[in-house]
């Protein structure tokens, strides 16, 4: 602990450490600890509380039923079990938000990186701060009451119903925009200089250096901002449990009603669903399916940000 | 910053020869931000253009009812959200700040144990707020037994923001250059306080900025009160922390579940208050980010 202790002193200096122990910066740095290790203890209680009734959930359900069937509604009588409907309607609705906010978000990140002056990133970058700050039932509201009727009018054909996955996905698109622009605008900006004066210096225009030399360097945080991007909207719950509904017809149709995993659980979770019951126990199952699927994502996303990081410093 | 440093007559003579492209591409980068910024825009003007008749005294004088949409308001979420809000500031914001000053100043990076913590945050970061509904309902609230009081939300929001708390305050904390450390130390300070007399007070605008943002994103989080009970047409307002509660998301998503016409107005008038509060919130954070960020 003295070595520690003095780590921004030089290593050298241990002939100068105090010569008696102090308690009350011992007990500081303790305390300090502990608040730390309030955030293992949430991922220790999220797999607490999602382990038990998962396993009774499989002691019920077989693994076989689970992901073998296409037929989903642990909520009706008599209930079917087999997941692919919600996982359907997740990677789709996720898909539509991608194809929404990587183009959006990429390109709002290169201009305000490569061509915003200083003064036009300042006011621009606190409000794309506000637009990751709007809450996502408003999001809902609007994807329900304006996108989805104005879709309705502009393209009869498409058949949009009330509820709908191409007005939902749409609006977790929007949503996650932010969230690419942002954090492929730090890892752009952490590109030296000098990649980009040696690609002018070969006579390469603003455009060529952006497209060719600074997304590339960037890429790594690019694709990290890209996975963070698709774990937010595979767990986003609010739009998708207003705008996109709770159907769970196994259908591959964009202008239908489809529930995803997080809407199933938001559905089964707020109605009356008994403790110990197989319904409410497919909360958990579900819900421990999301956990691992977003986890393995953001465990991805963070591991190459940390690993391409400082690979210019 | 990348332009200013490379010669302008090398930016000029590099792009000479295609102008046109090079426009285009400008255009549509611009476009692109543009679009974002149009949706927010028009998403305001039509929240209040719908919710304009019920922007009234009636809606934070009322409690919500299902019979009488047209005078239906939202005290009981409005007091609620304040109670949330409250209670995660004075749990979230504290173990969030201790835990930055752990990992920024005392954590010895080559222990896996530090590590797994980094890894383990930004993780917990990017989880989705239902499965920390999910957490609130079977540990808090059956577990621990908590029930579905205002404790339990305010915990279980607590925990949500708390890798937000934690990822803003060491960003700010990182700020603060080591010299003004080492010049601390020299002098003969403790570690301890040279972060609590140098440090801390170096940090605290930005520590305020990211614990507003964090604090602004619970205030719009309606998912995991669903999973915890929050009764969405609770008629009274709480009192105490034991007492069932509803929150101004979540009693927006009950009214966008009726069918009835006037629900929907209700809605984007509740709406229209919730964002006024958090653009409030932003704007004091954007301010005290710009009024007293230093540049060292």
């Amino acid at each position: 602990m003295s070595a520690q202790h003095l780590k921004t002193a030089s290593g050298a200096s241990r002939s100068l450490a105090r010569s008696r122990p102090r308690y009350g910066e011992f007990a500081v740095k303790t305390i300090l600890l502990m608040a730390a290790m309030v955030s293992i203890a949430t991922t220790v209680g999220i797999v607490a509380a999602l382990l038990e009734p998962t396993i009774e959930f499989f002691g019920e359900v077989s693994l076989g039923e689970f992901f073998g069937s296409t037929t989903w509604g642990p909520l009706f009588n008599p209930p079917s079990f087999g997941v692919w409907p919600v996982i359907v309607a997740t990677v789709e609705i996720t898909l539509i938000a991608i194809i929404v906010a990587v183009p959006l978000g990429l390109a709002a990140a290169i201009y305000l990186s490569e061509y915003a002056t200083p003064r036009v990133r300042k006011t621009f970058k606190p409000v794309l701060e506000v637009l990751a700050g709007v809450p996502t039932v408003v999001f809902g509201f609007f994807a329900l009451t304006f996108v989805t009727p104005v879709l309705q009018d502009v393209f009869p054909f498409l058949e949009l119903e009330a509820k709908n996955a191409l007005s939902a996905g749409l609006l977790v698109g929007v949503m996650i925009i932010p969230i690419v622009a942002s954090l492929s605008e730090d890892s752009m900006a952490a590109v030296p200089n000098g990649l980009r004066e040696g690609s002018y210096a070969l006579g390469a225009s603003k455009m060529l250096t952006s497209v060719r030399v600074v997304v590339p360097a960037a890429f790594s945080g690019i694709v990290a901002a890209i996975i963070l991007a698709i774990s937010r909207a595979a767990g986003e719950t609010m739009i998708v449990a207003i705008a996109g509904g709770f159907k769970s017809v196994f259908t591959l149709y964009p202008g239908d009603e489809m529930a995803t995993m997080a809407a199933f659980i938001a559905q089964a979770g707020s109605g009356d669903a008994s403790v110990g019951s197989i319904a409410y126990k497919t909360i958990f199952a579900v819900g421990s399916l999301l956990f691992i699927m977003t986890f393995a994502m953001n465990y991805v996303s963070a591991r190459l940000v940390q690993k391409y990081r400082e690979v210019y410093d | 910053m990348a332009i200013l440093s490379t010669p302008r007559s090398a930016v000029q003579l590099a792009s000479k020869g295609r102008p046109l492209k090079e426009h285009l591409f400008r255009i549509a980068l611009m476009a692109s931000l543009a679009i974002a910024l149009v949706f927010l825009a028009l998403l305001i003007v039509y929240v209040v253009e719908e919710g304009w008749p019920r922007l009234d005294s009636t809606l934070w004088e009322n409690q919500p009812s299902i019979r009488r949409p047209e005078t239906a308001g939202i005290q009981s979420g409005i007091f609620g959200t304040l109670w949330i809000i409250g209670l995660t500031a004075l749990m979230a914001l504290p173990t969030g700040i201790l835990a930055a000053i752990y990992l920024e100043e005392y954590a010895d990076r080559t222990k896996w144990y530090n590590r797994l913590l980094e890894l383990n945050i930004s993780n917990l970061a990017a989880v989705p707020s239902i499965v920390y509904g999910i957490l609130g309902l079977g540990i808090i609230a059956r577990w621990m037994a908590f029930g579905f009081t205002i404790m339990t939300g305010a915990i279980t929001i607590s925990l949500l923001v708390l890798p937000i708390v934690i990822i803003s305050a060491r960003e700010a904390i990182r700020a603060v250059p080591p010299s003004i450390r080492e010049g601390s130390l020299a002098l003969g300070a403790t570690q301890w306080q040279t972060i609590y007399r140098q440090v801390l007070p170096a940090s605290i605008p930005g520590i305020a900025t990211g614990s507003i943002l964090a604090l602004s994103r619970a205030i719009g989080e309606a998912a995991p009160f669903l999973m915890l009970g929050a009764a969405t047409l609770v008629r009274f307002n709480p009192e105490g922390v034991w007492s069932s509660f509803s929150v101004l998301p979540l009693q927006i998503y009950s009214f966008i579940s009726r069918p009835q016409e006037e629900f929907a107005i209700l809605a984007a008038a509740a709406i229209v208050v919730l964002l006024a509060i958090l653009l409030l919130m932003n704007s004091v954070a954007i301010w005290l980010r710009n009024r007293y960020q230093k540049r060292w």
